[in-house]
Formats: C-alpha cells, sequence, structure tokens
C-alpha cells in the first residue's frame, strides 16, 4: 500500500491482473491430481501410437510362420508375444492405437460439429423452430442405434473413414441437447437481455457472451465422448464389423484376445490393459474439467 | 375318528404318489445337446440347415435312415425293391408303423408329404432335391399343374412306388434327407399350420415335440409309438441355440451340455490339454475354396494366372499351423471318402514341393506379363468369421511373396453371397457341404447350368458334356467314372482355388456313449444312452 | 399429472409412426436380402419366395402394406425363424430381458448412487479417487471381455455359478448377467451422482441450510441429494429402455433368451419383420421411460410442474 504523502501526488500502483475464467480453471485442474497424471500417462501413450513401433524390428502385418502364438519373447524381440498368425504384438498394439485414438478424436469431432451447430441454432431461435428440431432429436433417441451403426457399415462398407463418420452420427444427439440447454437457459440471463437492449447484434452476441459460456460444457462433454466412442468402436470389432484387416484396433485385439485367454492370456492383456488405461485417464480428465469449469467454485 | 383316519388315508396316499412320480422322475434319462443355432422352422419340408437337421431326424423317420455310425438303413421302409431300368422303386413299409398319437403311418402319408413339398405354392427352398422324380420339378416350377402326374403312388397301405426321371443311384441316400421326411396327413388336415406346434406336434420318429422356447431350447420327449421305442435309451433331450462357440464351450465345460455341435479353431490347444477324450474330429464331407471370378475379371481368364495364385497358395501351412483341427489340404474338388466316385482327381502338381512350386508361380505370373511395375491387384473377399479372416490373412501374405497384391474385404455372410450369386467380387471364399453322399452334389457347382451358383461362372462344355452323361448313367461305377473325367477337365482348368476339406468339430462327454464319428457329421438320439 | 401423463402418451403415436417408417425404409434399402445365405437357392425358388412375402413388390407398396398390417396388430412372421409370428417372439423373450435388466437397473442404483455420493463428499481426496478408480472399471473394460471372465472364474473354475442357459429365470442362473449387465451402468450413475452431487454442495441454497444451522445429515438427505438426484433420473431414462431390451454381448454369453439378440441377428439375417418388431419396442420403450422420468422429476423438483 503506498502511501500518500503529499497532497496531490497519487503514487504509481502497480495494476494489479485479473484472473480470466480460464486461468481460473487451469488453476483448479491443475490441482486436481488424478486429472494431471491422467494427461501426462495419455500424452505417453499418444507418443508410443506414433513411435512405437520404430523401436520395432517386426511390421505390423507379417505372419511369422514359426513363431505363432508364442508368449513375449525378447530374444526375438517379440515384446508383447505374437498372435495366432505370428504377428508381434506389440507393433500392431500400437497400430490399434493409432486407430482407436483417432476414431475417438475424429467421431468425437464429428459429432461435436454437428451436436453444437444444431443445439446451438435451436436454442437461440428458440420457439416453434426449437420445437420441431428437439423433437426430430427425440424421435432419432429412439431408434436403436447400434442397429443403425450396423446396417450404415453394410451399405458403405468397412472403410475406416465411414467409421469415424457413423459413429460420430450417432454422438452428436447428446451434445446438441446440451448445448440447447445451455443455450436457453443463458439467453434467459440478464448480461444477455441487457446486451440486447443496448443493441449489440445476435453474433456478437453468439461470440462474445453465449459460446465461452457453452464451451464449457461442450468440453467436458467431448472429452467424456471419446472413451464412449472407443467403447463402441471395440463393440463393432466384437461384432466383426470393425476396421477392415490388416488394420486392427484396441477391441479388434481385445476380441481376438478373449477368444485365447486362457492359452494365451498375453494377446488379451496388453491391448485391454491400454484400452483399460486410456479410458480412465479420459474420464479422470473429463471430470476434472468439469470440476474445473464450474464458475460457482469460490 | 373316523375323519382323522380318512384324512390320514388321503395324506399317506398323496405321499405315495409323490414318492412314486420323484421316483419315475429320477428313473428319467435326459441328454442336452448344443445345437449350433435357432431353427427357424421344425416343418421338414421347410428346413434348410444341419442344426435344424439334427432335431428333425429325431423327430421324423423318412424311408431310410442313419445308422449310428452314418449308413443307410432301412427306416420306415422295411425293404424295397428297383426295376431293372432303374426308375421305379417300390418300398414296403413296416408293420404297425404308428404316428405319436396313435394312426397308423400309411404309404398315403408319403404320397400327400411329396405333394406338399413339390407345392409351388408351399414355396419350400429344399424341393429341388426331390427333381430327380419324375414330374417333379414340372410341377413345382408350375409347368405341370396335375398333381397326381407326380411319380409317386401309394399301391396299398403298406406299399409305395416312386417313378425316376432318370436312374439315380444316390436314390436311396437322398431318402434320409428331411425334404423325404412324411408328414401326418390327418393332422395337418385337422390343424392346418398350428400342426406345428408344441404340443401338437404328431410325427413317426423316436421322439415328439414336447416344448419350444425361443432362443432359449427345445424339448423333445421319447415317442411311446415308435416302432424301436424298446430300443431308445433317452427319455428326453434338450436342444439348446449355441450360437457362441466360445460360451458354449464353457457351458460344456461346467457340465451343463453333453454334447456340442462345433467349437472354435482357437480353442484347440485348450481342448487339447483339458478335454482331449471329449473332442471329436473327423472328416467331413465338404469343401472350403477360393472361386476367381473368370467372367468379369480380365486377368483371371488366363489359365497361367489362375495356375500361379493356386500353386502359391500353401494348404500344408493354413491346416497345421493355422487351423490345428485336423483339416486336409484340398488338391481337389471333391473330398476324398465320397462313395461310389471314380476320383478324386487331383490337381496335376499336387505333388510338387512348395518351394518349387512358388518359383514356377513366379515364372507363371511373369509370362502372363505381370511384374513388379505391372503387379496383378485384385480383391479378396470373405464372409465374417475368425477363421475365414485367418486364412485370408495368410494367403494374402503368400501372394504377396510373388508379388501379388490382394486387398482384404470382409462383409457379413448375407451380403457376401448376394454379390457372389451377383457376380460382384474378384476372389472369393465359398465352401460347399455335401447333401448326401455323392460326387454330383459337388460337380453340379461347376456345371454351366447351375448359374448363378456357379459363382465364377465356369463354363467348359466338354465338362457338362460329361456330367451330363454321367446323370443318365445307371451304372454307379461308370457314373463314378465319367464324374471322375470331368473332374479332371476342372482341375486342369482350375477356375476354383480348393484349400481344405472339411472336418467335423464335436464336444462330447465321456458319460454319453453311441456317438459314433461319421462323415456326415448325423448323431441320431435313438442310438445314444447316458452314464451318469 | 393425469391429462399431463395422457398427452404425452398421445403425442407419442406420431413419434412411433415417425420411427417405424425411417426403420422401415433403411432396412429395405439395406443390400442383402432375406435368402442369401451360405447355402444358396435356386433363381426360381428365390423368386418364388420374395413374390409369396410381397418383397418383389415397389417399396411404398409393401410399405402401405406393412403399416396397415401393424394397424391391426399383425407384425408379420419372423423371416427367420418361420414357425413363430413376430409378435410372439417379442412375447416370448421380452420378459426375460426386462427380469435381467431390472434386477441390474436396481443394483446398479443401489450401488452407484452411495458410490457417487461418498466420492463427492471426499472431493480430490485419495477416497475419492479410488471410489470413482473401482466404480470406472465397468467402463474401462469392455462387456465382452467381463463377462467371459467372470465365467470362466466362477463358474467353470470354481463351478459356483451356472454358466449358460436360462433356468427359468431362477436366481442362481442370475447372477452372473446381473452382475456383468450391471457394471457399466454402476460406473456411469456413480459419476454423474458425483458430478451432480459436488455441483450441488457448492449451491447457494445448500450454504443457506448449513447457515441456518441444520445438521450435515439433514443438509445431505433432504436436499442435497434429492437436487443431486436429478441429471441421474434424467439418465436413467434411456438407460433402463437399453437395459431392458436387453443386452446384446450379455445375452450372447449367457444364453439369455430375450430380445437383446433380436437386434443384431435381425440387422444381420435381414429379417425385415423383426427388425420392425425389436425397433418398435425399443422406441415404446424409450418413450415410457422418458415419461417416467418426466413425472419423477417433476416430484423431485418443485420448481417443475405439469399442468
Amino acid at each position: 500500500m503506498a502511501v500518500i504523502t503529499q497532497h496531490g501526488q497519487i503514487p504509481d500502483l502497480e495494476e494489479t491482473q485479473g484472473r480470466s475464467l480460464w486461468q481460473d480453471a487451469a488453476r483448479r485442474l491443475r490441482r486436481n491430481r488424478a486429472s494431471v497424471a491422467s494427461m501426462i500417462i495419455l500424452a505417453t501413450i499418444a507418443l508410443l501410437a506414433v513411435f512405437g513401433p520404430l523401436l520395432s524390428p517386426h511390421p505390423y502385418d507379417e505372419l511369422a510362420w514359426d513363431a505363432m502364438g508364442v508368449a513375449p519373447d525378447f530374444e526375438r524381440s517379440f515384446w508383447f508375444g505374437t498372435d495366432t498368425l505370428g504377428r508381434d504384438l506389440f507393433v500392431r498394439t500400437m497400430y490399434g492405437a493409432r486407430v482407436s485414438l483417432m476414431v475417438g478424436i475424429i467421431a468425437t469431432f464429428v459429432s461435436l460439429l454437428i451436436g453444437v451447430a444444431y443445439g446451438a441454432i435451436a436454442g437461440f431461435v428458440g420457439g416453434r423452430v426449437d420445437a420441431v428440431m428437439m423433437r426430430t432429436v427425440d424421435i432419432l433417441y429412439s431408434l436403436p442405434f447400434l442397429f443403425f451403426v450396423i446396417l450404415l457399415m453394410v451399405i458403405f462398407g468397412r472403410n475406416l473413414f465411414l467409421i469415424f463418420v457413423a459413429i460420430g452420427a450417432i454422438q452428436w444427439l447428446t451434445m446438441a441437447r446440451i448445448v440447447r440447454g445451455q443455450t436457453l437457459s443463458l439467453k434467459r440471463k440478464e448480461f444477455i437481455e441487457a446486451a440486447h437492449a443496448a443493441g449489440v447484434s445476435p453474433m456478437t452476441i453468439i461470440r462474445r457472451h453465449i459460446a465461452p459460456n457453452v464451451i464449457g460444457p461442450v468440453i467436458v462433454y467431448a472429452t467424456l465422448t471419446v472413451p464412449e466412442v472407443m467403447l463402441t468402436e471395440s463393440f463393432l470389432s466384437f461384432l466383426g464389423l470393425g476396421v477392415q484387416e490388416p488394420l486392427t484396433s484396441w477391441g479388434a485385439l481385445i476380441s481376438d484376445g478373449v477368444k485365447n485367454m486362457e492359452t494365451r492370456p498375453w494377446m488379451l492383456l496388453f491391448p485391454a490393459a491400454f484400452l483399460a488405461v486410456t479410458l480412465f485417464c479420459l474420464n479422470f480428465i473429463g471430470d476434472g474439467l468439469r470440476d474445473a469449469l464450474d464458475p460457482k467454485d469460490r | 375318528m373316523n375323519k382323522a383316519f380318512a384324512r390320514l388315508r388321503t395324506a399317506a396316499l398323496a405321499v405315495a404318489v409323490v414318492l412314486a412320480t420323484a421316483a419315475v422322475a429320477h428313473a428319467e434319462t435326459v441328454l442336452h445337446r448344443g445345437n449350433a443355432a435357432e431353427p427357424g422352422t421344425l416343418d421338414p419340408h421347410k428346413a434348410s440347415g444341419t442344426w435344424e437337421n439334427n432335431i428333425l431326424g429325431d423327430l421324423f423317420l423318412g424311408l431310410t435312415t442313419e445308422a449310428a455310425d452314418g449308413s443307410i438303413i432301412p427306416g420306415a421302409a422295411e425293404s424295397w425293391t428297383v426295376s431293372d431300368d432303374g426308375k421305379t422303386y417300390t418300398f414296403k413299409l413296416r408293420d404297425g408303423l404308428k404316428w405319436s398319437d396313435g394312426e397308423p403311418v400309411t404309404a398315403e402319408d408319403f404320397v400327400f408329404s411329396i405333394h406338399r413339398i413339390l407345392d409351388p405354392a408351399f414355396k419350400a427352398e429344399y424341393a429341388w432335391i426331390l427333381y430327380v422324380i419324375e414330374n417333379a420339378e414340372e410341377y413345382n416350377t408350375a409347368k405341370e399343374t396335375d398333381v397326381n402326374k407326380i411319380g409317386a403312388r401309394a399301391v396299398d397301405a403298406r406299399t409305395l412306388e416312386v417313378k425316376l426321371k432318370a436312374p439315380a443311384p444316390y436314390f436311396i441316400a437322398q431318402l434320409t434327407h428331411y425334404t423325404a421326411y412324411p408328414v401326418p396327413k390327418h393332422s395337418i388336415e385337422k390343424l392346418g399350420d398350428d400342426w406345428l406346434k408344441a404340443g401338437n406336434m404328431v410325427s413317426n420318429g423316436a421322439y415328439t415335440l414336447a416344448e419350444w422356447v425361443p432362443n432359449d431350447h427345445i424339448k423333445v420327449v421319447k415317442n411311446a409309438n415308435f416302432y424301436d421305442a424298446a430300443n431308445v435309451k433317452i427319455d428326453t433331450v434338450y436342444f439348446y441355440p449355441t450360437e457362441d462357440q466360445d460360451a458354449a464351450l464353457q457351458r460344456f465345460r461346467a457340465g451343463e451340455l453333453d454334447t456340442q455341435d462345433d467349437f472354435a479353431s482357437e480353442s484347440i490347444d485348450l481342448l487339447r490339454k483339458e478335454l482331449p477324450n471329449e473332442t471329436r474330429i473327423s472328416p467331413y464331407l465338404g469343401i472350403y475354396y477360393y472361386v476367381l471370378n473368370i467372367a468379369k475379371n480380365e486377368a483371371f481368364k488366363d489359365l497361367r494366372v489362375r495356375e500361379a495364385l493356386s500353386m502359391a497358395v500353401n494348404r500344408e501351412a493354413i491346416t497345421d499351423q493355422v487351423l490345428k483341427t485336423g483339416e486336409l489340404p484340398a488338391y481337389s474338388f471333391v473330398p476324398p471318402g465320397t462313395v461310389n466316385y471314380g476320383g478324386p482327381s487331383y490337381i496335376s502338381w499336387k505333388d510338387m514341393p512348395y518351394g518349387e512350386r512358388v518359383e514356377k508361380a513366379k515364372a507363371l505370373l511373369t509370362e502372363a506379363g505381370y511384374g513388379p511395375d505391372k503387379p496383378l491387384k485384385f480383391q479378396l473377399r470373405y464372409n465374417t468369421s475368425i477363421n475365414h479372416e485367418k486364412i485370408a490373412i495368410a494367403v494374402q501374405s503368400m501372394w504377396k511373396a510373388i508379388g501379388v497384391q490382394a486387398d482384404l474385404f470382409n462383409s457379413e455372410t448375407a451380403v457376401h453371397y448376394n454379390d457372389l450369386e451377383a457376380g460382384n467380387f474378384d476372389v472369393a471364399r465359398a465352401a460347399w457341404i455335401a447333401d448326401y453322399n455323392d460326387a454330383q452334389t459337388f460337380l453340379g457347382l461347376l456345371e454351366t447350368r447351375a448359374g448363378p451358383q456357379n459363382y465364377g461362372r465356369y463354363s467348359n462344355p466338354k465338362f457338362d458334356d460329361f456330367m451330363a452323361k454321367a446323370s443318365l448313367d445307371a451304372d454307379l461305377t461308370t457314373r463314378g467314372k465319367l464324374m471322375a473325367d470331368a473332374e479332371a477337365i476342372a482341375m486342369a482348368d482350375q477356375p476354383v482355388i480348393p484349400i481344405y476339406y472339411y472336418v467335423s468339430k464335436d464336444l462330447v462327454s465321456t458319460k454319453v456313449a453311441g456317438w459314433v464319428d461319421n462323415v456326415f457329421n448325423i448323431h441320431r438320439t435313438r442310438w445314444m444312452t447316458v452314464n451318469r | 399429472m393425469l391429462s399431463y401423463t395422457l398427452r404425452r402418451l398421445l403425442g407419442a403415436i406420431p413419434t412411433l409412426f415417425l420411427i417405424i417408417t425411417i426403420a422401415f425404409f433403411i432396412m429395405r434399402l439395406t443390400p442383402g436380402g432375406p435368402f442369401d445365405r451360405e447355402r444358396p437357392i435356386p433363381p426360381e425358388i428365390e423368386k418364388n419366395l420374395l413374390a409369396a412375402y410381397d418383397l418383389d413388390k415397389p417399396l411404398l407398396v409393401q410399405y402401405f402394406k406393412y403399416m396397415g398390417d401393424i394397424l391391426q396388430g399383425d407384425f408379420g412372421p419372423s423371416f427367420k425363424i418361420h414357425d413363430f409370428s413376430v409378435a410372439e417372439l417379442i412375447a416370448i423373450n421380452l420378459p426375460a430381458s426386462i427380469k435381467l435388466g431390472g434386477y441390474a437397473l436396481v443394483l446398479a442404483v443401489l450401488i452407484g448412487i452411495p458410490l457417487g455420493s461418498i466420492a463427492a463428499l471426499r472431493q480430490n481426496s485419495w477416497i475419492d479417487y479410488t471410489v470413482m478408480g473401482v466404480a470406472m472399471t465397468g467402463i474401462a473394460v469392455p462387456n465382452f471381455v467381463i463377462a467371459p471372465i467372470l465365467t470362466l472364474v466362477l463358474g467353470v473354475y470354481l463351478g459356483l455359478l451356472p454358466v449358460g442357459t436360462w433356468g427359468g429365470g431362477s436366481l442362481r442362473n442370475l447372477v452372473l448377467p446381473t452382475i456383468a449387465l450391471a457394471l457399466p451402468q454402476i460406473a456411469f450413475i456413480a459419476r454423474l451422482m458425483r458430478g451432480s452431487m459436488v455441483e450441488v454442495l457448492r449451491s447457494n441454497y445448500i450454504r443457506t441450510a448449513r447457515a441456518k444451522g441444520l445438521t450435515e445429515r439433514i443438509v445431505l438427505s433432504r436436499h442435497a441429494v434429492k437436487a443431486a438426484l436429478l441429471p441421474v433420473v434424467s439418465y436413467l431414462g434411456p438407460a433402463a429402455a437399453g437395459l431392458m431390451t436387453g443386452s446384446v454381448v450379455i445375452e450372447t454369453i449367457f444364453g439369455i433368451p430375450g430380445i437383446g439378440r433380436y437386434f443384431v441377428s435381425s440387422a444381420l439375417n435381414r429379417d425385415y419383420t423383426l427388425v420392425m418388431g425389436v425397433v418398435i419396442t425399443y422406441g415404446a420403450a424409450v418413450i415410457l421411460f422418458n415419461l417416467l422420468v418426466d413425472l419423477v422429476y417433476g416430484f423431485l423438483d418443485p420448481k417443475v410442474r405439469y399442468d
């Protein structure tokens, strides 16, 4: 506190830095040890997915006829063992990581795009348009999604890109509901009304006031959608409808592993461990983000 | 005092009844059979799968039937005679043959049944098996409208006369098929479609239908009116639709299933270790092959390309290392073990060592104009199943070694076969299981007139010629030789890549006796006993 | 309340109608038909079969015929299991799914809600992490891995519980499938409960209640939990519908004769009529449970009023 020594002299005060919403959130997130640990682990897995195969002398699709279904063997660099066709499990788990993570990210992104746009429009425009749009969501919600994913796969084939889109196209419904709910409740808040009254254009209102407040829940839900998407993909692989061989995903590796779990447990253990750890991390991060972005925590 | 005594007496009676029923219930022998899938129907004239056959064969008895070892023995017919030209069969039905409701089984029932399955309005999928009967095909395709023109008539209550279009030595074997089972005329006329319902169903086999809960179980109980009921040792059979083979294996290990039809190849190591005595593997009349689309793919019109692709497939590696369940490498289209057959006629290079074959294959491809700057590329299709996938991956790598790039494409069964019949494929996995023990059931697929079922549209007039001659030949030996000659032509042309001959894989508890491995994998419960 | 319910039910009819229409056309436009299978049928016979089921007529004609049949209560015969009609199949198999789903739902709620509450009360402590970690095994390991492992250990190795079959719905047969089915739900409910409880505990009126001097027990039970339950109840609507209509994986692995399997098998077999039957059942279940959820909401949240 500066002391005013002379009349009329106003000392220079240090400018206090205001804390923005995001900085607050980042601080709270850092305090959540589970989230931080999860982010580190996830980053490691992602790095392994990209660079892991370079560490191994084996390609992901080569059959070793003299080493079919062998346990981890460090002499021959089969660090995770081989599958029943003699393919190195470590490299395949890394390739599987790429596919599973990509499906998770891209499908979630697709659902984000559709869901946010849809929900924001419904919430902002309101009235009959909103009613019709949400009614449509209700109807789509009542269709057994699995059934339609199967049909989509059948119609369009086992194209990797299409799997992304198909799964994403099923997840957008909840996202739309959330965004619409947020937009609706925000719309009624006083500061929006004030902005309206002041003559701010709708586009600016959306950009400056609504969007930042909606992004919080959207990010949280997106983080929680990724594991759901990955589980959906693994279920499709279990049904035999996942990615086309020789490509693989954790879901496909796990399905094969279950069939061999008594005689060749490594085939199940390694991919399942990677999937479980990744899903745990994503869930902890999602919960952490939700806690962090809650403006009521003071 | 009297009242109390009366009550005591009633109570004593009640106890006695309960004990008696309990005693009877304890004495009942039950068998739990895992039966691959849910039957689509239990109407023998509409059925089409082996899993339906397993149940139908316990419910109904045809003119001929299978013994425990799969051989053909007299069934409803105790004897029969064949005319000299091989076209007229006269069957003598057993004396005292009855339906489960006590009504007698007569020749009229058999005639009724044949008319029923051939009725075009009935739309039986498998009616074509009986086309060997005079006017059967014509009536079924509505070219002939007088049902009495069909070559089957009841001479008297116990005598059935069947006239064939042409001599068919395998006709007696065909009669074991469910399409030839009799259905109860009196019951159908009274109940219509409801005759099939559990509780209503009247059948003439060793068992009758007691209960059908879809996706759960089918219960059949011993038929007291079966002519050989005295020798049927098992009282009740439960059939379970065990589609998930891994789950079925666990149920078998836990003792909930006494037998299980089929297990996954992946389980073989576990089975050899834990259940060696329960694992039954035996040759099965079926062929697994890849078909090349000769009609639509230009590259495959060249014999050198077809031969190279076939040579490069290491069948022994596939059967011994990928499948490991005793399948045999296939170098012919008709499996060995087919009766009355002059073959199989094997591919000429069957005994060439694999290394040499690979070199020859590479040479053939270069000759045909393919090489590193112009690689042979196409799509290899298979339907969703872990075995089909593993074999496709293995073959893909074998073809990669000779410079061929095969992209894998997996689709589910309905789409796969739809596309095959439409000719939308390059190379595709296919298989055929024999309907009856005769080479014709396999070779018929390669005839030009097979149409969409000849997926690759292979067409060689010389082959067709041999097959046509064989179909008119009444002598089993010469007929067998003609067909073997036909197969030799096909194997020289190599329109398909045979991969392995099937084996049947079953799990049978050591408590069960009377299950004899046979080439049809048909095991009728009437021959079995259970010792708990 | 009653008129609201009636209005909702009436509003459900056009929804169902749309669901049926969408499903019908998507199904029919998928390649492959009910008669394409491993044993090929001679083409003339296939033609006859298609004609018998009216599958060769123009799509719109088939559609109107189907809608007409449904309005009379005729859902048609199953293409795959010919001896039974779709109505019969669903009537026979739905009870098993409902029973199993019901038990799993109860188990999930009984375990998930307390777990989530405990985690929220000790937020960011090691109790929070452990409880949530344990709860989340349900969604970190796919159920087609958990179910076979449970079966193997408890059924085959230890012989404690039956491995397969329904056994007419006896409790012993239900234990394993119920646990396997409930695990993912426990995880979702626990996490939802924790998240919303954390929010509620920070809210103004809880602070007011505490400031007023109410004991923690009353604060929690009368105010916090009721408020925190709202998102959980919302989630339970569609979740219950899904559970009641069966899980493919659980039913296949444990041999439960429910309708869950039909969702996958009828699609893969192109069993058109059964597909429609199953879609209608699922749609009706979702509508019904959403209505129940909204009614429970009205009970829990006094600000919500239905008139």
